[in-house]
């Protein structure tokens, strides 16, 4: 265990949203069982005011989820000079198994959350709480993956051992370890080009088809799930090659640092927002029936979709133009 | 959209005159909330510019160091080892370095004595650091008597100080002739403390180390990074440490973000009945008591900042550098360079803010769901 000070910031954080989440999916078990919007009774009204106490913290959830996200990334690389091999993150990562599940469960539980915030925004704008019952659903299924991954972080710090010198020898112990791999090795350029730009395509003429038309919903959405894995494996394999300018570094965390201009926050961000809307936009597909919902789910769902394409053109745009700006090229186009 | 901003803009406003009214209980919990912020991030910012230094210092350090071992400890090394280790192929240079301690009655500190490698001094002269310089009230001229390894004191004329500028390195240093170190610690020409070694290519530092412990197998060769990546965990670790001990300082301080935030005033209680009571919905209240917490953040987080980098980088964390410099009696007397990184600012926001902001969740939530009608009638 290395007593860092962002260490630290990471472990309390993880425990406060893990209590969140326990105290929410406690009571979200209650409101599965109890919740009946036709009684008036004590027990009912205390259920429909504690709903708002969920909702406040589910959205602090949500912020410092993100918060974390970025966090644990830039501890990551503020760490890796700890470690043998370890150029950046992508190598701190690496030190023991638990790195980067870690770092996936927390881009899962990132969106999880998102999720659940825009299905209990549209849930609150029926008079009737025509979701509360799935909403609670999906918090138990989110429950424990926000727990495993508190474990998980707290297993990958505390399994790090700095390679520092000790008393009995000094670089002899250097030798002896391998070091950690230090890059990571993306999908082949051509495959992971043509998977990026297809999926890009599909998901920009389904979101238009249902901007215009509110047909191809699912389609629309599951497209932009598509294209969200889509970008992280082409951020990997050949987008980040053209930010460093360098052949060989497929490096996804370096875009984060002031030497790229913090450029990968806006990457990051744009991809984030994109997964989150394309997903809750394919989420409300099933509800468009229910009564109460069916005049305000439409226009919900549409902007959600608008604001999916938007931040996928962001993401896109900035990195098609670096592509072509820049002065490295991989020889394909 | 436009309706939107301007209902957040009257929470805004109610918040913000509802806080200045009730400055008291808000002005205690300010400056508990700016002290928690304020010790955090001087131990933060302290360690943190430690690292800097030492980093900046460990620059300049040599590649390689190789020392002897004997029985498991540190021992001198013989200068004929300075022949095998030029014969490694890759190696450009080998130097023998003489240094030591000395250890001062008089003000109950350590000096380190060291023979200058690009420097040569006259036998008789030495050069001190500053620190020395105060702390025994010494110029340019006098004369400084040690007590040498036979019991005898020898004399030496100071020829000098070290600059200010390397104090931090140079604080408790004195430089001296090669004669006049091995006569002063009675050290046998044939042997050095260690040798400095040198390489054409940094990749191959770790080849040349392991040639160098087959070759000398009672040697131990240190490499730089392995120094620096040494400091930087024994900074972070000393900056955990602290953050760790603070801990129970900001559980007391979420426990009173938590009274504080829970203890209405029937006036306050009042004045929400009366806004449920006008038309605002719970989330209303919600959002109002967010605003709140934000706006006592950010003053205090801010605040505690400013106050935390006036304290280390302006009076040198007068409060904390005993126990986070280090081992040294005699502490160089230095002015750290100013320096504040993102990211440290984020760690800190995690470390306070958070934990605030999870405390007051609760007790805002409470004082949202008052029922207007009982509270207007009691």
């Amino acid at each position: 265990m290395i007593l860092h000070p962002a260490i630290v910031a990471l472990v309390l954080v993880s425990f406060l949203i893990s209590g969140m989440m326990l105290y929410s999916a406690l009571f979200g078990f209650r409101v599965i069982r109890r919740w009946d919007i036709q009684s008036g009774s004590e027990e009912q009204l205390a259920l429909e005011r504690k709903t708002y106490l969920i909702s406040t913290i589910l959205s602090y959830v949500f912020v410092f989820q993100i918060g974390s996200l970025f966090l644990y990334v830039y501890t990551a690389d503020s760490l890796h000079n700890l470690f043998i091999g370890a150029m950046c993150a992508a190598g701190s990562l690496y030190v023991d198994p638990y790195g980067y599940p870690t770092f996936i469960l927390k881009i899962l539980n990132c969106i999880l959350a998102g999720l659940w915030l825009i299905v209990n925004y549209v849930d609150n704008r029926a008079y009737d709480y025509p979701l509360i019952r799935k909403k609670y659903v999906m918090l138990l299924i989110m429950m424990p993956l926000f727990i495993t991954e508190g474990i998980s972080q707290w297993l990958y710090f505390a399994q790090m051992r700095a390679d520092v010198i000790t008393s009995c020898c000094g670089s002899l112990f250097s030798s002896e370890r391998s070091g950690v791999g230090s890059e990571i090795v993306g999908l082949p350029v051509k495959a992971a080009m043509a998977g990026f730009y297809l999926s890009l395509a599909l998901t920009f003429t389904t979101g238009f088809i249902y901007w215009i038309k509110g047909k191809w919903g699912r389609l629309f959405s599951f497209a932009s799930g598509l294209l969200f894995l889509m970008s992280g494996v082409a951020l990997v394999s050949f987008i980040s090659l053209y930010f460093y300018e360098l052949p060989t570094h497929h490096c996804p965390f370096c875009v984060l640092q002031r030497e790229y201009g913090y450029i990968g926050y806006l990457l990051y961000a744009a991809l984030l927002t994109g997964a989150v809307s394309g997903l809750g936009a394919g989420i409300l597909m099933p509800f468009r029936k229910v009564p109460s919902l069916s005049g305000s789910l439409p226009i919900i769902q549409k902007r959600l979709a608008m604001i999916c394409l938007i931040a996928y053109a962001i993401f896109a745009g900035i990195s098609i133009y670096r592509m072509v700006s820049a002065d490295f090229t991989l020889g394909l186009l | 959209m436009a309706s939107w901003i301007e209902k957040q803009r009257s929470i805004l406003d109610y918040t913000l005159s509802s806080l200045m009214r009730r400055k008291g209980k808000n002005i205690s919990l300010f400056i508990v909330y700016t002290v928690v912020v304020f010790i955090l991030a001087s131990a933060m910012f302290f360690t943190q510019a430690m690292k800097r230094e030492a980093s900046l210092i460990l620059k300049d350090a040599p590649e390689m160091v190789v020392q002897r071992l004997l029985m498991g400890r540190y021992d001198p090394i013989p200068l004929d080892y300075l022949q095998k280790i030029r014969g490694i192929r890759g190696v450009i240079s080998a130097d023998a370095r003489l240094w030591g301690y000395y250890y001062d009655p008089v003000v109950g500190a350590n000096y380190t004595v060291m023979v200058p490698r690009n420097q040569s001094l006259s036998p008789g002269r030495i050069i001190i650091g500053n620190g020395i310089a105060r702390d025994r009230m010494i110029n340019r001229g006098d004369i400084f008597s040690f007590r040498a390894h036979d019991g005898q004191s020898r004399s030496f004329t100071i020829d000098g100080e070290l600059p200010a500028a390397s104090e931090l390195v140079s604080a408790d240093l004195i430089l001296i002739a090669e004669a006049d170190f091995r006569d002063l610690f009675g050290f046998p020409a044939s042997h050095a403390t260690d040798i400095a070694v040198s390489v054409i290519n940094p990749k191959e530092l770790l080849t040349i180390a392991r040639k160098i412990s087959e070759q000398l197998p009672d040697t131990r060769p240190i490499i730089r990074d392995e120094m620096v990546r040494t400091y930087d965990s024994v900074f972070d670790w000393r900056g955990g440490m602290v953050i760790v001990l603070i801990m129970m300082a900001l559980l007391a301080f979420v426990i009173f973000a938590w009274e504080k935030a829970s203890g209405l005033s029937a006036e306050e209680r009042r004045e929400i009945g009366i806004l449920k009571a006008i038309g605002w919905e719970t989330s209303d209240v919600i959002a109002a008591k967010t605003y709140e917490g934000s706006a006592v953040s950010f003053f205090s987080f801010t605040f505690g900042i400013l106050l935390a980098y006036g304290h280390v980088f302006f009076s040198a964390a007068f409060l904390f550098a005993p126990a986070l410099k280090g081992w040294s009696v005699l502490y160089p007397d230095f002015r750290i360079t100013p320096f504040i990184d993102p990211y440290q600012v984020a760690v800190l926001f995690f470390l306070t803010v958070v934990p605030y902001t999870v405390a007051t969740i609760v007790p805002s939530w409470r004082a949202a769901i008052v029922d207007p009608d009982s509270v207007m009638r009691s």
